[in-house]
């Protein structure tokens, strides 16, 4: 395998343009049995090249990683393998044969499956009706429960899945609901299964578990091919490694003969041997006050009381569901004080909505960046101004010569990677989308700045530009809360990290703790705290 | 990636191309076609006539001036089933106050008495008569935002809920007459009558009423307040995505009751225009013409998805939507199946609207 990727690549550099002979070399040097190939796939959009000369090839019972930047192809591939894309050229091969999906769903009923980041699930429906989905087992022409429970709970024993199937699927965790669509995908019988970040919301017990059920299922002989951000992940679950960069295969190797920095130096092609910045804030006085916060209505956080200082990052851990995420939104007044105190300077204040929150000096960076941060549809411009509308009223009317200033200025300032301002935003990357949200918010010119998950699906490095810029903001004595579920990011840039667990505070890890080479074990214990 | 744009005429870019104009083309291909066919037939009357084109665009003014309010509504990914009974109920009113004094069985007969509307003092009661146009249909309107912002009702059943309302509300005004009888409220005062169609430039023979001023006017008000306003640039964020909105301090709620308030305006102000071109009300004013304002939105460009739309759109879509129901009136066409036909563009209008924005493949 590696003998055949580098002479390949070695061709591929002689060869120069002539991309024919390449192809064929390609082929011609392949001698081993795979369970899918994907050979020489290109795309093609409007004004884009995405996909040029890509290649992946799965053996048979192996975890295969697929590593890239966003942007780096990663989906548009497996899109074109499911036939949501059609390929302008290229083979496919499942076992050797040839194959070209329609649908997702021909795909399934041929053995591969996909488990995507986020999850689509009938959310009121139980979990059950949401395994079978399209296919239920009936008698006599009615719907046989009895049957899609038996067969559901024989899955979920083989997988060591402990889920109810009659419990409604929207009361599950994230995590939960994850294991059930990849039981759902065991229940297709696929061969080939596709996890595209799974891990993005887990917490590391968590993943434990779900590498648990991805080596039960490799011992079955299925094939995945296992996309991620996180790097020691892929070390420790996949057998082989391919990398893309710009739509190109870049790169393909067994993981244990690469190094974590070589797959980021192959992905980035530059130097990253720094994951973070080097850490060139201060904290000062304090800045905000936060006493006996909770939340109105459940669920919520409890009681949580701690101090933020100017030009400190003040990190927030915990489990899925241990209301890091209520914590932010009932600071900022998307959901109601129940009782507890906000101050400011010493001066108590009123985030009664967000408006007041943003008046107030604060701004929210959402988790869920799709669904409550983007106006997808809408241009550059009128996603960077929209929180700050009204300071461009000149006469009663908005001036877009104001407001192109300071899209310019985010564009600049952020290092926004776009064709112009008026590009709507939904063409750009995850990394430039968080990129211009955040840009929308500073230009408040808020004091406090809440993070929720402000790295989450983007890539690395994206990740070290949006960590600089955390950084850069507490420089210049902003404080800023950010919540996160990868660990190495908190303790890499955090100044001091709160722990929740369960909804309550369960403990802050201050600076001489982070320096501690067990930071991450306490921080898992203090999580579990309350659980 | 972004240096490698390609100058070649792709096969996607075609297919936008096409879904962005397919209606435009469609509609244009059908006019361009009667035109030709009437105007190469001796025996028929040519379609492209200078009064043909003054009558479609006096027509499509007050409807255009209901589908500007309307397209708001439908931008915060709504809809607006009582535009023709709101309507219907600020006419028969805006009716019954400019009938003409001479008219034996007018609604309010005392008013020829009064000494105030004697004279000059007549213009009061058109005024009066567009204020209290413009309340009706902002109560009316408000009570649909208030359904949808506060008491979080889909708009399509808050609506629905209000026309009826207001129908029954309006055949009562009409019954309420001394006569005791239902019958049309007709024979206004002609000055009434003139505001609206009163022939402010001319063209050799041809004129062009004041409608058309009236509704040119309101779509650059409506434009720049859709670009140029916060309401505007609020009213596209609660329609492209609610919860980004209230996140970055968008106050949701006042929002949707303004969008809804400000198409109340827009109601009345048509009402009161309406009520002078068809110089006859009674409680069937106004029916179904809620269909011809979601039509020519729709057409327009704007999206029942969502914050998508805009004022130049609309007034296209309208203009051409007219201009079809005026080419079936005007080849003959069975008036039972042009209601067919018109069905079919709306559906045909949303169905490609719809594909615009479903993920591509």
């Amino acid at each position: 395998m590696t003998l055949s990727s580098h002479s390949s690549n070695q061709l591929r550099a002689l060869t120069g343009s002539f991309k024919s002979i390449t192809v064929e070399v390609v082929i011609n040097t392949d001698n081993e049995n795979y369970l899918l190939e994907m050979i020489n796939i290109e795309k093609s959009f409007p004004g884009v090249k995405a996909l040029d000369n890509a290649q992946l090839k799965l053996r048979k019972g192996t975890v295969h990683a697929l590593m890239g930047e966003n942007g780096a192809g990663k989906s548009t591939l497996m899109k074109c393998l499911f036939g949501i894309y059609r390929k302008d050229s290229g083979i496919i091969r499942m076992e050797g044969e040839e194959i070209n999906f329609n649908n997702p769903r021909n795909a399934l009923d041929n053995g591969v499956a996909m488990v995507h980041q986020e999850l689509n699930q009938v959310l009121r429906r139980n979990v059950m009706e949401n395994i079978w989905l399209g296919r239920f087992p009936t008698r006599n022409g009615l719907i046989d429960h009895k049957k899609m429970y038996q067969d559901t709970m024989s899955v979920f024993k083989e997988l060591e899945i402990d889920v109810n199937p009659k419990i409604q699927i929207g009361k599950l965790s994230v995590s939960k609901r994850q294991m059930v669509e990849i039981a759902k995908t065991v229940s297709h019988n696929a061969k080939i299964l596709v996890l595209d970040e799974p891990t993005s919301s887990l917490t590391d017990e968590e993943v434990e578990h779900l590498f648990r059920i991805i080596r039960k299922l490799c011992d079955r002989g299925v094939g995945i091919v296992y996309i991620s951000h996180k790097l020691d992940e892929i070390k420790k679950i996949s057998a082989d490694v391919t990398i893309m960069r710009d739509g190109q295969w870049i790169h393909t190797c067994p993981s244990d003969s690469i190094s974590i920095d070589e797959i980021v130096n192959l992905m980035v092609n530059r130097d990253m041997s720094h994951r973070f910045p080097p850490k060139t804030n201060t904290p000062g006085d304090v800045l905000m006050e936060v006493k006996d916060l909770t939340g109105k209505y459940e669920p919520t956080c409890k009681n949580v009381s701690f101090e933020l200082r100017q030009g400190e990052v003040l990190g927030v851990a915990g489990l899925v569901g241990s209301r890091r995420t209520e914590l932010l939104q009932t600071i900022f007044g998307v959901e109601s004080l129940g009782s507890g105190t906000i101050s400011l300077r010493g001066k108590l204040i009123d985030n009664g909505s967000p408006k007041a929150a943003i008046k107030n000096g604060f701004a929210m960076i959402t988790e869920e960046r799709r669904a409550t941060g983007l106006f997808p549809l809408m241009n550059l411009i009128f996603n960077s101004t929209l929180t700050n509308i009204r300071s461009y009223l000149k006469f009663g009317l908005l001036s877009n010569h104001k407001m192109m200033e300071d899209t310019a200025w985010v564009i600049k300032s952020m290092s926004v990677k776009t064709p112009g301002q008026k590009t709507k935003i939904k063409y750009l990357s995850g990394g430039n989308q968080q990129k211009v949200i955040i840009g929308r918010w500073l230009l408040t010119k808020p004091e406090v700045l809440l993070m929720d998950e402000p790295t989450r699906g983007i890539d690395v490095g994206a990740k070290y530009e949006i960590y600089q810029l955390i950084l850069d903001l507490a420089g210049n004595g902003k404080g800023v809360i950010m919540v996160s579920s990868e660990m190495p990011e908190l303790v890499g840039i955090c100044d001091r990290i709160l722990v929740m667990s369960n909804g309550h505070m369960s403990g802050i890890l201050e600076k001489n703790d982070l320096a501690k080479p067990n930071v991450q074990e306490l921080i898992m214990h203090l999580s579990a705290k309350y659980v | 990636m972004e240096k490698k744009i390609a100058n070649r005429f792709s096969s996607e870019q075609f297919r936008d191309f096409i879904l962005n104009y397919a209606l435009y083309i469609i509609l244009g291909a059908i006019i361009v076609f009667v035109s030709v066919t009437t105007w190469l037939d001796p025996t028929k009357t040519p379609f492209l006539r200078v009064e043909n084109i003054i009558s479609i665009i006096t027509q499509a003014s007050t409807k255009g001036i209901l589908a500007l309010g309307c397209a708001g509504i439908i931008v915060l990914a709504g809809t607006d089933l009582a535009i023709g009974r709101i309507l219907g109920l600020s006419s028969v009113v805006v009716a019954s106050l400019v009938q003409a004094f001479t008219y034996g069985t007018r609604y309010y007969p005392q008013l020829s008495e009064m000494a105030i509307f004697q004279g000059a003092g007549w213009w009061l009661l058109p005024i009066i008569a567009l204020i209290l146009s413009i309340a009706i249909s902002v109560l009316v309107s408000v009570i649909n935002g208030f359904g949808v912002a506060v008491l979080e009702m889909h708009a399509f059943i808050i609506t629905l809920g209000t026309s009826l309302i207001t129908y029954g509300v309006s055949s009562l005004y009409v019954e309420g007459q001394p006569s005791g009888s239902s019958m049309s409220l007709s024979t206004f005062d002609q000055r009434f009558i003139d505001i609206a169609l009163f022939k402010f430039v001319s063209f050799g023979p041809f004129q062009i009423p004041m409608l058309v001023f009236y509704f040119a006017l309101t779509a650059f008000v409506m434009h720049i307040i859709w670009t140029k306003t916060v309401l505007g640039k609020n009213m596209f964020a609660v329609g492209g995505n609610l919860e980004a909105a209230a996140v970055s301090g968008v106050n949701v709620k006042k929002t949707i009751i303004g969008v809804f308030a400000m198409a109340g305006v827009l109601y009345g102000i048509g009402s009161f225009l309406e009520t002078a071109r068809i110089q006859s009300c009674n409680s069937s004013t106004g029916t179904n013409y809620e269909l011809d304002a979601i039509s020519a939105c729709v057409i327009g460009g704007v999206s029942f998805t969502g914050g998508v739309g805009n004022i130049p759109g609309v007034v296209v879509g309208i203009l051409l939507l007219i201009t079809i129901n005026f080419i079936l009136a005007f080849l003959g066409v069975n008036a039972y199946f042009q209601y067919i036909i018109r069905g079919l563009i709306i559906i045909i209008a949303v169905a490609i609207d719809v594909r615009k924005y479903i993920a591509k493949k």
